[in-house]
């Protein structure tokens, strides 16, 4: 399957090229043209690209409604922390503990998907809902009898990504250029995310990503074929939490803080809406609603000045605007677009109606 | 004991509650097989509505029961033209889509009502003028409020006249038969689109005065409230056994009592590792237990046809 890219291998290549010099120069430009903040935000989508990869293999690929995907986010961030600052006194390595991360956030996501697998789609949307309050209701609580989480306040102090002397923390300079975090993070990030959109790529043309678009379009048929359904469910679901798990240790490296707060129903519904606005089953879709959604709420920054200025006061808080757009994005989108901004070819004939309309 | 019969007690007033909630979502799911995520939401809106029409009533010197009937109409009439206006624009041009859309559909409009209340009413927590000062009472060793009675008896006579009109009217009929095959129903003369909303109606009627209960009975409401308790009457209606009215009913009551008894006892049973600020994660281990053990819940007909 080719995108929108033409044919000929080597204007492809040529695009290809020019593409990867300008993600190389990208935080530089913009740290020169719109400010530090500006790369930080960069940053952050890199992260959601990732994290919307993820729920994509499980929301688009194999077509299982995740609504506590932020969960694994957790874990994974969870598990980089407890064992990467002052809490316990424990400073393991990147190295050791981003698989670690994604070997838990599988887990938790086996765990979970085992019960309900076997029923409707419906069911596990449900669980799943409720499992990333869970999660978050245990991340809050569990400060006491023994301080595990540290509660609310979260914990900071987290160890940055490094290895020996270097730390991404610090300002380097080379060649010229001033490194800061932001930027060397940046390159790490862009690193996850180009393999992660590797992997998907790879999974979704390869045996199993065509049986979960099968199990997808009609899971009767899929096992007819001898496609072991809910086996495949299941890995569908424990890959998607691996890539939130990865993300997630990224995450907590990068701020340097977490706490609960960051990880509510209403994150989950972001990434969701970045799958769905960008067009579920397709990499190309994902990255497009990842980037525009991680863009709006600074979008969004300047409506509170402006209704100050229009209207005399602040009616609309831009963070609840926020939420109001990605609820109408996710309603209006299903009715009109349900394929999405940017469509994988499959989905966009499911979702016409042709052939199996009535679908499961 | 006597804490066991107090729990108890307050695990039958909440679990009423529950019950009345989850009728929503089954008589919905019965019909479309929709988990309409939307549902909790509705509640949320109608408990606000209550909240504020009491809060103004109050303030104008209205006597209490006119005051709570008032607030009471208030919140069923907002709450039925919003269900139905759900239906109509969310739910009903995607009958026909794959699964996956309307579910997606229906957490957009969940988000929607959630956010559109934060913008009208805020996002603090607002408080219900006492409007019935609960009188306390003992009976048979149970510490009682007439306000818990008022609320229980109120919530099994709705379930009683809902479960009559279900079996016995025209329109209940109508329910029924294009719950089983909603084809045959519109070839022998109903108005498939008609019963639908009409389900919606009734759901969201019974939804309104529930959430009214919601906040006549914790005296506080917020925009978020509908979240929890969505899930855990969902929860309710399936361990009852999804698409069973009956079902519902029961199914809310058990989990009020499950719940209401393990937040009690928690704390002693772990020997305070765990308090019961954990409360609200019963309500998902029950859900996660009918679904390992029983998935067609309590008194559901088939086991879980997959997708």
């Amino acid at each position: 399957m080719s995108y929108a890219l033409p044919p000929d291998p080597r204007l492809r290549r040529a695009i290809y090229c020019v593409a990867a010099v300008a993600l190389l120069v990208l935080p530089f430009a913009v740290d020169a043209l719109l400010g530090r903040a500006w790369v930080r935000i960069i940053d952050l989508a890199l992260l959601f690209i990732m994290l919307g990869i993820g729920l994509n293999i499980v929301v688009g690929y194999a077509g299982l409604l995740d609504l506590g995907y932020i969960a694994f986010f957790a874990v994974g961030a969870y598990c980089y922390t407890l064992l990467a600052s002052p809490q316990f006194g424990i400073h393991g390595s990147f190295l050791v503990l981003l698989p670690l991360g994604a070997l838990v956030a599988a887990v938790f996501g086996v765990l979970l998907g085992a019960p309900t697998l076997r029923l409707r789609g419906d069911y596990l949307a449900i669980v799943t809902l409720g499992f990333g309050e869970i999660i978050r209701i245990f991340l809050n609580n569990l400060n006491r009898p023994v301080n595990i989480t540290n509660g609310p306040q979260g914990i900071t102090l987290i160890d940055p990504i490094g290895l020996g002397d270097i730390a991404l923390n610090k300002t380097y300079s080379l060649a010229g250029l001033t490194l800061a975090p932001v930027h060397s993070y940046y390159f790490v990030f862009l690193a996850c995310a180009c393999a992660s959109i590797f992997i998907s790529r790879r999974l979704e043309d390869s045996r199993i990503g065509r049986a979960w678009v099968a199990i997808r379009e009609d899971e009767l048929a899929a096992s007819a074929m001898g496609i072991n359904a809910r086996n495949l469910k299941l890995l569908a679901f424990s890959m998607g939490a691996t890539f939130g798990g990865v993300a997630g240790g990224l995450f907590a490296s990068f701020q340097g803080f977490i706490s609960p707060e960051s990880f509510t129903l209403l994150d989950s519904i972001m990434v969701l809406c970045m799958v769905v606005l960008g067009g579920m089953g397709n990499v190309g879709g994902v990255v497009l609603g990842a980037v525009l959604l991680t863009a709006l709420p600074e979008a969004l920054r300047y409506v509170g000045p402006l209704q100050k200025a229009w209207l005399g006061d602040i009616y609309v808080d831009p963070s609840d605007l926020r939420m109001l757009l990605f609820g109408l994005a996710l309603v209006l989108m299903m009715l009109f677009r349900p394929a999405g901004l940017w469509p994988s070819s499959t989905r966009r004939r499911e979702l016409a109606g042709e052939g199996n309309a009535n679908g499961t | 004991m006597d804490i066991f019969l107090q729990q108890l007690v307050n695990g039958l007033v909440l679990g009423s509650i529950y019950a009345l909630v989850a009728l929503g979502y089954t008589m919905v799911y019965g019909i479309l097989g929709l988990i309409n995520f939307a549902h909790g939401d509705i509640c949320m809106i109608g408990a606000l509505t209550a909240l504020t029409v009491a809060q103004a009533l109050t303030a104008m010197g209205v006597p209490a029961p006119v005051a709570l009937l008032l607030a009471a109409l208030a919140a069923v009439l907002v709450c039925v033209a919003l269900g139905v206006s759900i239906e109509r624009v969310a739910y009903r041009p995607l009958r026909q889509a794959p699964r996956l859309a309307p579910l997606i559909t229906a957490i957009g409009v969940s988000i929607l009502l959630q956010y559109s209340a934060a913008l009208v009413w805020g996002k603090q927590y607002l408080s219900m003028p006492e409007i019935v000062k609960p009188t306390e009472f003992d009976f048979a060793g149970v510490h009682l409020t007439d306000l818990q009675v008022f609320i229980f008896v109120l919530a099994c006579a709705l379930m009683a006249g809902l479960l009559w009109f279900i079996r016995s009217s025209r329109m209940g009929r109508a329910m029924r038969a294009t719950e089983q095959n909603p084809e045959v129903a519109g070839l022998m003369g109903v108005d498939i689109n008609r019963v639908i909303a009409f389900t919606f109606v009734l759901g969201s009627a019974v939804g309104a005065i529930a959430g009214l209960m919601v906040v006549l009975y914790y005296g506080i409401g917020h925009y978020f409230m509908g979240f929890m308790l969505g899930l855990k009457a969902f929860t309710a209606a399936v361990l009852g056994g999804i698409g069973n009215v009956g079902g519902a009913m029961l199914g809310g009551l058990l989990l009020g009592i499950i719940e209401s008894l393990a937040s009690g006892y928690i704390g002693d049973l772990t020997g305070g590792v765990l308090g019961s600020n954990y409360r609200d994660i019963f309500a998902f281990l029950v859900l996660i237990g009918v679904l390992v053990l029983r998935p067609s819940g309590l008194m559901g007909q088939h086991t879980g046809d997959r997708a």
